[in-house]
């Protein structure tokens, strides 16, 4: 009887999915209640929590709950530390879940809200939470090692190599394309800005706190470190609201583009108990916290979607960034569909936590198909505002104009309604002079949050809750950043040690500020590059960022297919094979067109082909001409990155299919470097 | 009721990290009796530079 009710539980399960799914794609006009999104969603990671991971885990990787973990039979009370499952998860879910997921999706709007929601859905539970959790399990099985060791274990020495490559230039980019967000939340907002540094001096007290105070007291030191945000928030607010005081943080874009890089730099030179770590504690628990409030306020407010399911701007002229739907709302959306950045958590770090096997597929398959689910989450708050004050927020003056009456113009001629009042309204009741031309994600996804919190909690503080929602995006893009500085510094020291032992020593402080100093000017290249750029940045950054994260996603399926069919299990090989093929394609398609589109909007060689005609021709405005040398250098950086990612895909993939050829015929190839079996001795 | 408050406690706790020196004494114990454990302070310092010296954050 049992067994009847639960097959009849998830047969209902599967209706209710695929009905929820089917409204939303075939609804065409009026609008949509936000709740049939968490319907689909919640409903397709069900089934494919389920039925999916379960078979992969049965079939393909056959976990073993008899064998001892690394965090077992390595045990040192540490890093390797045989964990319970749920707290294994909890570190797991707030190491995966970043910025990414809440920013892409929000850019990916401007085509509509179903192919972004479609592509969430199923490169989540076909391909991300795949990803995680088999790179999850070849790490459990090879004794917690990381990609790139995994990489050069079973592929050999070229996979070791992309995979190292391709993870460094991925935190530049990303850390460059993180600034950029931040920079433009900033720039001509004293409340957002006096909230932020705010944040700064916050982080280094409660450093100091759990540091000599009370040593290792997380949960008091934090407590006490997000009470003093929200005095932060409301500080902010008490500046911008202060004639003498508000000048002061009333910044352009090329000053907070220099605070960013400052800041970067400082957080990767100073001890890390001092910035870093507690601010990481301040913005997990506030993420956390954050992503369960909005959570409960989509499903008590049920708001309506008010974006169309599709926009004109499939064909290309989108505003906020110029793109065919296909490839890029597979490049825009990489965090929360599929994540190569995530394959370096999943190897590495959480394998040391796991107590038994079996949880693989809970921490590696579950934890993203939860932040798949923040995802959504970012759709819906991208899509309950008006359109056109989406468009209004997100394009940039190079795109709509200067003027606000151009912009509005423009904005309402794409059927997109929107007035100079009602952005001045909007902007003054989130405390702000304007939101017009605020790109980059952060400040609309705010105004939808703010609007979320708002309407669900009492209609009030507006400007509260969209400073709140400023503050929790900047404190974890901060924390990225310095992470990611720390990290890429290190890389590039181990990179640079085989040239100069003195500059790769990482304990010499000379040599970790000279490095630092390296890496925060690579990143910081790309930011000012951004900064500058007529388009916003956006335009040029994001789709750099999304095409090396789907490669580093494309190393990690790869090497997870090499083991696969070195396991002897060549007929599974398509659990991970069809999404890297999937991938492969995108991300060559996205990386050719961006470098050799002959839209000059589109591809970097024909903008740095025509920027570089205009200086000649001597049309361009005297501001502009000043500018150009340096934009039209960055363009043919861009484009000879975007090129390396796309060969070094497929290098790997090469380095695969021969390794692969060869082991089918019979020949020699690496052995699996799966380390022997040890029974468990835990209960 | 008091027990599952105390156990939610202690979930928050090990999750947040705020008993790892009460784990590692407890394993220090066990596996180095004769040897001197780290002070709190030597062992949240060790921990912290252990930590970050990998990537633990995503975008």
């Amino acid at each position: 009887m049992p067994n009847i009710l639960s097959k009849l539980v998830w047969v209902v399960i599967a209706l209710v999915g695929a009905s929820a799914i089917g409204g939303i794609a075939l609804h065409r006009g009026e609008q949509i209640n936000a709740l049939w999104f968490i319907a689909a969603a919640v409903c397709t990671y069900l089934i494919g929590y389920r039925f999916y991971s379960a078979w992969i885990c049965a079939k393909v990787l056959v976990l073993d709950e008899t064998r001892a973990t690394p965090a077992e039979r390595f045990n040192n009370g540490r890093d390797f530390i045989p964990t319970n499952k749920w707290v294994a998860f909890g570190h797991h879910f707030a190491a995966i879940a970043g910025p990414g997921p809440l920013i892409g999706p929000t850019l990916a709007m401007q085509f509509g809200y179903l192919p972004g929601t479609l592509w969430i859905l199923a490169g989540s539970v076909l391909g991300g939470c795949v990803q995680d959790m088999v790179t999850m399990f070849c790490s459990v099985r090879r004794d917690g090692r990381s990609l790139g060791q995994m990489a050069r274990d079973e592929l050999g020495p070229v996979g070791g190599w992309a995979a190292l490559i391709g993870s460094l230039m991925i935190i530049v980019i990303l850390i460059a394309v993180l600034g950029l967000v931040i920079v433009k939340a900033m720039k001509h907002s004293p409340w957002a800005t006096a909230t932020v540094l705010g944040t700064i001096p916050v982080a280094m007290l409660i450093g100091i706190y759990m540091r000599g105070i009370r040593p290792g007291r997380v949960l008091e030191g934090s407590l006490i470190g997000i009470s003093l945000l929200l005095v932060c928030v409301w500080g902010g607010g008490y500046i911008n609201g202060s004639e003498s005081l508000r000048g002061m943080f009333d910044w352009d874009d090329m000053t907070c583009a220099w605070f960013v890089m400052i800041y970067g730099f400082a957080a990767a030179a100073l001890p890390v108990w001092l910035l870093l770590a507690p601010r990481d504690y301040l913005s997990t628990f506030l993420k956390l916290g954050v992503v369960f409030m909005l959570a409960a306020a989509i499903l008590i407010w049920a708001p309506m979607v008010k974006m169309p399911a599709l926009t004109q701007f499939v064909d290309g002229t989108g505003p906020i960034f110029k793109g065919t739907l296909f490839p890029f709302v597979f490049i825009t959306i990489a965090c929360g569909a599929i994540s190569g950045f995530h394959a370096l958590v999943s190897s590495g770090t959480t394998p040391k936590l796991l107590a038994n096997e079996k949880e693989i597929r809970m921490i590696g398959y579950g934890s993203m198909a939860l932040e798949s689910f923040v995802a959504i989450m970012a759709v819906i708050a991208a899509t309950v505002m008006e359109p056109g004050i989406y468009f209004a927020i997100n394009s940039p003056p190079g795109v709509v104009g200067k003027e606000a009456a151009d912009a509005v113009a423009m904005i309402t001629s794409w059927g997109f309604p929107v007035t100079v009042d009602q952005m001045a309204a909007l902007a003054k009741g989130m405390g702000e002079d304007t939101l017009f031309g605020r790109v980059g994600g952060a400040p609309s996804l705010a105004v939808g949050m703010a609007t979320i919190f708002s309407n669900t909690f009492g209609g009030q503080l507006l400007d509260m809750w969209y400073h709140f929602a400023i503050m929790f995006e900047v404190l974890f893009i901060l924390t990225t950043l310095d992470a990611g500085t720390r990290v890429g510094r290190f890389m590039l020291q181990d990179l640079i040690k085989h040239v100069s032992p003195a500059l790769g020593n990482v304990s010499s402080y000379p040599a970790t500020v000279i490095s630092s100093a390296i890496f925060v000017g690579a990143w910081g290249y790309f930011l000012v590059q951004g900064v500058k750029d007529p388009l916003g940045g956006v335009n040029i950054l994001w789709p750099l960022f999304g095409i090396s994260n789907q490669l580093l996603a494309g190393i990690a399926l790869t090497v997870a297919t090499g083991i696969i069919i070195k396991m002897g299990k060549v007929r599974y090989a398509w659990v991970t094979g069809l999404p890297l093929t999937w991938l492969a394609i995108v991300c060559t398609s996205a990386a050719i067109e961006k470098v050799f589109s002959s839209n000059p909007a589109v591809g970097f060689l024909s903008g740095a082909n025509k920027l570089a005609a205009e200086l000649a021709a001597g049309t361009l405005a005297p501001a502009k001409a000043a500018a150009a040398p340096s934009l039209i250098l960055g363009q043919r950086i861009d484009a000879a990155l975007a090129l390396l990612f796309a060969v070094i895909l497929w290098i790997v993939i090469a380095d695969m299919l021969r390794m692969a050829r060869r082991y089918l015929k019979g020949q020699s190839v690496q052995p699996l470097s799966e380390s022997p079996h040890v029974a468990t001795q835990l209960a | 009721m008091r027990d599952d408050l105390k156990k939610l406690w202690d979930f928050m706790r090990e999750v947040t990290g705020d008993d790892a020196y009460e784990r590692y004494l407890t394993r220090h114990r066990e596996t180095h009796p004769e040897l001197p454990p780290l002070t709190e302070k030597e062992f949240f310092a060790s921990e912290q530079d252990r930590k970050w010296s990998g990537i633990n954050r995503c975008c």
